[in-house]
């Protein structure tokens, strides 16, 4: 199935790709931006778009989307979350933040670790992952929901309580 | 230009000299351009567009401007490096990426003050010939990217960038490039090979030294942020007055990021080797949490080597040679040098005695097993190697050996790879084995030793889950 890409989107695309007037190829990783906001995540449909879009081999685009822990190739919740969970974060309690955004959330913990595969509560409502320093170390423990940044997260049930 | 107020509680320490974040917190300060400009804001591209180009790469020479990235290489020099009569074209990259642990500064110039770094990058491409600029932010600061982008809009709109710049004939194009979450992406080729459009692994210098063969292999200047944002105050007031503040080859301020085990972690812009890590825990941060004694200081960023409160120190050369405890490090490049560290990236993260070191080395080990590019051996399977060693002392699983396998492994990578990533892995193992043996040792099980020695521990593919 061809993917169907809206077309204020494809513009947007489009303007974006004029960034890189040396090499197409350049935009790659901003096309995967654009789709992943879109379709939530890169589906194979996505990569053969994103493709064609830059005339490039699809093997070409699979071999960006596969190494960066920032573009994810599965469906993650409706609101994804990131928790730092390197050492100053760590020492501030990003372990336990970890812990208790699971239990909330309804996730299981075992499986959770970096990126793949992403953690799903069972409602679909949250993903969770680990992040790596989210450069933010003196306000720890840091987490993003979504594209939204919090720090000195203490109070799980009012961070969860934002995202409806 | 008005009276600087600060927010209320967020005033800068008395110890500090606001001039990066100058604006940081600022009182009545925002984002825009009218704002910046009421300030006095891209006078300094003005007054440099005047000047020849060469000039001004003399004057971040006589600053003796050292790159805030990590490296602490000189600016003037590396710029100098650019091939002579060379007829491809010139880019400039800003280096946003702040990835490494600890470290977090450009965060707030780019999220408070973004023309000042639009600013001394405009002025930096002028000097080095670059008419087309990226900035290549991490893709975490997803809000940084949008403001970044409004802000190169609206210096687009008052002739700040663009077409014939200020009637010099010096055309500009700054664009924002937004990585994917791989901290690789920092070490300065991982970045242009993912600026291209490729997995970002890192080029082997030589002979892929940027400022020879860069972007689409032109000639190529990596700066971070907080260096490119120094270029427009070196031009303010010269490079030779610039070269006062600070101290003698440690010129100038940079901030301090601390965290860990302090009341008050923060930011701290400080004149480069003029306090001491003493006063930066003591006076800046409010000194250690109540009942606790100091442990253990990263000065640099995590990669940088760990320096134990117990240690001595012996600093200066000759006559001036001294031996010195934790307490009275300067900090800056040569002092953390000779103290068998670096001063990096200006990350310090603080541990007191409630810290086992063997979760602390665990941590980080997870963190470079994570971020390998995994394109030589010696770091792609040491890190991960380590990280199980380190695995096993934290979950009482390791026998005492083992220790002496992780230092080996460590060993085993540093110098024996492509990119700077080896040390960074390595580094901390190795200092943290060096200090903290005991204590790592403590936490291994002796009666392990027999069964593991024959078997599993000494290979890379052990898995105790
Ligand atoms: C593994 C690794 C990660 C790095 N990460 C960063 C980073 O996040 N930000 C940065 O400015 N420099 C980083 N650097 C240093 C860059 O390679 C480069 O030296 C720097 O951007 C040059 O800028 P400067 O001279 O202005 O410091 C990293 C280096 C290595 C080896
Ligand atoms: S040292 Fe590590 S990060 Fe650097 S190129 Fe080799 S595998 Fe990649
Ligand atoms: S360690 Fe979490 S933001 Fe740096």
């Amino acid at each position: 199935m061809a993917l169907e890409v809206p077309p204020e989107l494809e513009k947007e695309i489009d303007e974006r790709i004029t960034h890189y007037p040396v090499s197409k190829r350049s935009a790659v990783l901003t096309v995967l931006h654009a789709l992943q906001h879109h379709f939530r995540f890169i589906s194979e449909e996505s990569i053969e778009w994103a493709a064609a879009k830059l005339e490039l081999e699809p093997i070409k685009v699979l071999e960006v989307v596969s190494f960066y822990p920032g573009i994810r190739q599965k469906a993650p919740g409706k609101y994804h979350i990131r928790v730092c969970r390197t050492l100053s974060c760590a020492m501030a309690g990003s372990y336990e933040l970890m812990d208790s955004i699971c239990e909330k959330a309804g996730i299981g913990r075992s499986g959770v670790t970096h990126h793949d595969p992403v953690a799903l509560s069972e409602d679909g409502k949250f993903s969770v992952e680990f992040a790596e320093c989210l450069a933010s170390c003196g306000t720890g423990p840091v987490c993003m929901v979504e594209d939204d940044f919090h720090e000195a997260v203490t109070d799980v049930d009012a961070l969860l309580s934002q995202y409806k | 230009m008005s009276q600087i107020k600060y927010i209320a509680g967020k005033e800068p320490h008395a110890k500090e000299s606001r001039v990066v974040f100058k604006n940081v917190d600022r009182e009545g300060w925002d984002q825009s351009i009218e704002t910046y400009i009421e300030d006095g804001g891209y006078e300094q591209q003005q007054k440099a567009f005047k000047m020849e180009p060469g000039d001004i790469t003399e004057e971040v020479k006589k600053a003796g401007l050292r790159g805030r990235g990590g490296a602490g290489f000189p600016a003037g020099l590396k710029w100098s490096f650019l091939p002579p009569n060379n007829d491809k074209p010139v880019y400039l990259i800003c280096n946003a990426d702040e990835s490494e642990p600890g470290t977090f500064k450009d965060r707030y110039i780019i999220h408070q003050d973004p023309h000042q770094l639009i600013e001394g990058m405009a002025i930096s491409c002028y000097a080095v010939g670059a008419k087309l600029a990226y900035i290549y932010i991490r893709e975490e600061f997803p809000e940084g990217a949008q403001i970044l982008e409004t802000a190169i809009e609206e210096a687009h709109k008052k002739g700040f960038l663009g077409k014939d710049i200020l009637g010099s004939g010096f055309d500009l194009e700054i664009y924002v490039h937004r990585g994917a979450g791989a901290y690789i992406c920092g070490e300065e080729t991982g970045l242009i090979e993912s600026l291209e459009g490729k997995r970002p692994y890192p080029r082997i210098k030589p002979p892929y030294f940027p400022a020879a063969m860069g972007l689409y292999l032109c000639p190529t200047i990596v700066n971070n942020v907080e260096t490119l944002c120094h270029v427009k105050h070196i031009i303010g007031s010269g490079g030779e007055a610039w070269s006062k503040t600070g101290t003698p080859n440690n010129t100038g301020t940079r901030i301090l990021c601390v965290s860990g085990d302090v009341q008050k972690p923060g930011y701290f812009e400080v004149q480069v080797g003029k306090v001491t890590l003493g006063e930066v825990i003591n006076d800046m941060c409010g000194g250690l949490k109540k009942g606790r004694k100091l442990k253990a200081v990263i000065p640099g960023g995590s990669s940088a080597k760990v320096l134990s409160a117990d240690e001595t120190f012996k600093v200066g050369r000759g006559d001036d040679e001294k031996e010195i405890t934790i307490w009275d490090i300067p900090m800056d490049f040569d002092t953390l040098a000779a103290c068998g560290s670096m001063a990096g990236s200006g990350g310090v993260i603080i541990m007191d005695d409630s810290r086992s070191m063997s979760w602390v080395i665990n941590n980080l080990n997870n963190f470079y097993a994570h971020e390998s590019c995994g394109q030589c051996t010696p770091c792609r399977e040491g890190s991960l190697w380590m990280k199980k060693i380190t695995d096993r002392v934290v979950a009482g699983k390791a026998a005492p050996s083992d220790i002496d396998q992780l230092d080996a492994v460590a060993r085993n990578i540093d110098g024996r790879t492509i990119c700077a990533f080896g040390e960074a892995a390595s580094w901390p193992t190795e200092s943290f084995v060096e200090k903290f043996r005991d204590e790592l040792v403590a936490d291994t099980n002796p009666e392990l030793e027999e069964a593991f020695v024959n078997a599993e521990s000494l290979t890379a593919a052990v898995n105790l889950k």
